[in-house]
């Protein structure tokens, strides 16, 4: 009996005419087309991004407005801050997680003196502008004998900020721990302190982390604002690069670009941690 | 029917009572005298009497809503009761609404919970422990048991739970069924006078059932202290020695099993249990 004869693929006029396949091969062509047409989506969306890009970068470069040998003798220049932005980044949000831990705690104290102190640092933390915060640090504290080199005024000031804003989701992560662990943790006889340590915060720390790594990729943008402190990380670089020269478009440009590339290389790390903490999420 | 409760204990002996069974010789290890709770204006339990002996296992039963769960929730202190005593292995707590927060009164609930280890409908198991450390957390944390001497009790109950080979995973990756095994596990670990077991079968898929109720079985018939608020009528009719009916927060009809289930007298007793068996009910 010929292929066509038992209604095999032979029969067939082209790869979308599924009368004569068998449920098989439609489980299987079905599983190719769809494999298909998600690389094609990728495909015209990173080759959009290429063409809107390259479009701009070829533009300027035509404009003739725009110096290209900026970038050579200021660049490393500019780019010499990363390792500055990242590390003020970075101990800034393990010191804001340390002020949130504590804020969250007093904000759900049956305390009224503690959670009024909490209380009033997130509201008063979030009532005023993180740039005056920062500047405020550096130059009125002096004024009471308080004076903190900028990288520590600037560190302060971006976590004691970042902390207000942090206490606030941490409390929500601590009242997202289902009613019952705490319950259960009361029945087997432990104690307040014990519950809260033992079993209700380990699990809003796995709650909020998506929340905290969402932080650290602003804190890396609100950074900047350090350089008022005369911290030399990547925008105060480029400013001054810029200033000096009169060239503050390529030298903005490059501080621009750089952050830019910072939060999408971060980006990308944290869905994949999410996703790793998606696998291995273990829940009740 | 609905009289006005005395909102007082002391002006009768609250354990002359009918429902309070006395058998000769023993002393009951769990006593409740004239237990009463509110809601607000919800008047949940209306003067609930109940005496439990060393060995016995007793079924409450009753209606959502009836008050059979808050009554078990008051032994241990997860509700506080607004009037009325509680009384677990010679240890007595008088229902002191006004001073719940109280460090002494605190104290003595927890004691209490040493005394009675509760048994959850959705097991409450700790997500981010393993099973074994769920198991150890409180003999370590509360009972102050060595690590080693706690793993060993650990592993011992867990086995006895059929459970051994699970001691290293996560509760996540456990079916309902095994949940609930290792929650009994966990609260034989605080080697509790009393269990208190409410609804532990009613969050489970109906053929993970009957794993837990062998368990509990065995237990029973092996002299375990139990209070069980249960739908299971199998359970009650093969294990207690005891059978409570309560509706609208009080006892209706108290007693053996073979009479609470089998041949029940109160017309809301049968009603009741019609429901439960439907038309296939045939009393033996």
């Amino acid at each position: 009996m010929s292929e066509a004869a038992r209604g095999g693929p032979a029969g067939a006029r082209n790869e979308y005419d599924l009368t004569l396949a068998r449920p098989e091969d439609i489980v299987r062509r079905v599983a190719v087309h769809r494999a298909r047409s998600r690389r094609r989506f990728r495909t015209i969306f990173l080759l959009t991004w290429l063409v809107l890009v390259g479009a701009l970068v070829i533009a300027l470069a035509q404009s003739g407005k725009v110096d290209p040998a900026f970038i050579g003798k200021w660049g490393p220049f500019i780019l010499g801050g990363i390792p500055v932005t990242l590390f003020v980044s970075v101990v800034s949000i393990i010191f804001a997680v340390v002020f949130a831990l504590f804020g969250a705690l007093g904000r759900l104290s049956g305390n009224p003196t503690i959670y009024a102190i909490a209380t009033l640092y997130v509201s008063l933390v979030r009532g005023t502008p993180l740039i005056v915060q920062i500047i405020f640090v550096y130059l009125a504290l002096p004024q009471f004998g308080i004076v903190l080199d900028p990288l520590t005024s600037g560190i302060f000031a971006l976590s004691f900020n970042y902390g207000a804003y942090l206490t606030e989701i941490f409390r929500a992560g601590v009242e997202a721990v289902p009613r019952g662990q705490r319950e259960a943790a009361a029945a087997l006889g432990m104690q307040e302190r014990s519950i809260m340590r033992r079993v209700i915060l380990p699990q809003a720390i796995r709650i909020v982390t998506p929340a905290i790594g969402n932080d650290f990729i602003s804190m890396t943008k609100d950074s900047a604002l350090v350089s008022y402190v005369t911290i030399e990380e990547v925008f105060w670089r480029a400013n001054n690069a810029g200033t000096q020269t009169f060239r503050n478009f390529e030298a903005l440009m490059i501080a621009a670009v750089v952050y830019w590339v910072m939060t999408i290389v971060l980006s990308f790390g944290q869905e994949r941690l999410e996703k790793r903490m998606a696998q291995s999420d273990v829940r009740v | 029917m609905d009289q006005p409760v005395p909102l007082s204990a002391d002006h009768h002996d609250p354990f002359a009572k009918p429902g309070a069974l006395t058998p000769v010789g023993s002393e009951p290890i769990v006593r409740v005298a004239d237990l009463q709770k509110f809601y607000g204006d919800n008047h949940v339990l209306k003067g609930v009497t109940l005496e439990v002996y060393p060995r016995e296992t007793i079924c409450l039963i009753g209606k959502s809503g009836s008050g059979k769960s808050t009554l078990l929730r008051c032994i241990n202190f997860l509700e506080e009761p607004t009037v009325g005593l509680i009384e677990v292995d010679g240890l007595r707590v008088d229902a002191d609404p006004l001073r719940a927060r109280n460090r002494q009164h605190q104290e003595q609930i927890r004691q209490i919970r040493l005394r009675a280890q509760m048994v959850f409908q959705e097991f409450n198991l700790f997500p981010h422990m393993k099973v074994i450390d769920n198991l150890i957390e409180g003999p370590i944390r509360v009972k102050g048991v060595s690590r080693d001497q706690a793993i060993a009790t650990a592993e011992n109950y867990l086995a006895k739970v059929g459970l051994a080979e699970k001691r290293d995973e996560y509760p996540g990756r456990l079916s309902g069924g095994q949940k609930q095994r290792v929650a009994i596990a966990r609260a034989l670990t605080m080697e509790p006078k009393v269990l208190l077991f409410d609804e532990p079968t009613s969050a489970l898929d109906p053929t993970l059932v009957g794993e837990v109720i062998n368990v509990m079985e065995e237990l029973a018939h092996e002299g375990a202290t139990m209070i069980v608020v249960t739908h299971e009528m199998a359970f009650a009719r093969e294990a207690a020695d005891r059978v409570y009916f309560i509706e609208g927060g009080q006892f209706v009809e108290v007693g053996p099993p073979d009479q609470v289930i089998e041949d029940p007298r109160d017309p809301r007793t049968r009603e009741f249990l019609a429901r439960t068996f439907g038309k296939a009910h045939v009393p033996a």
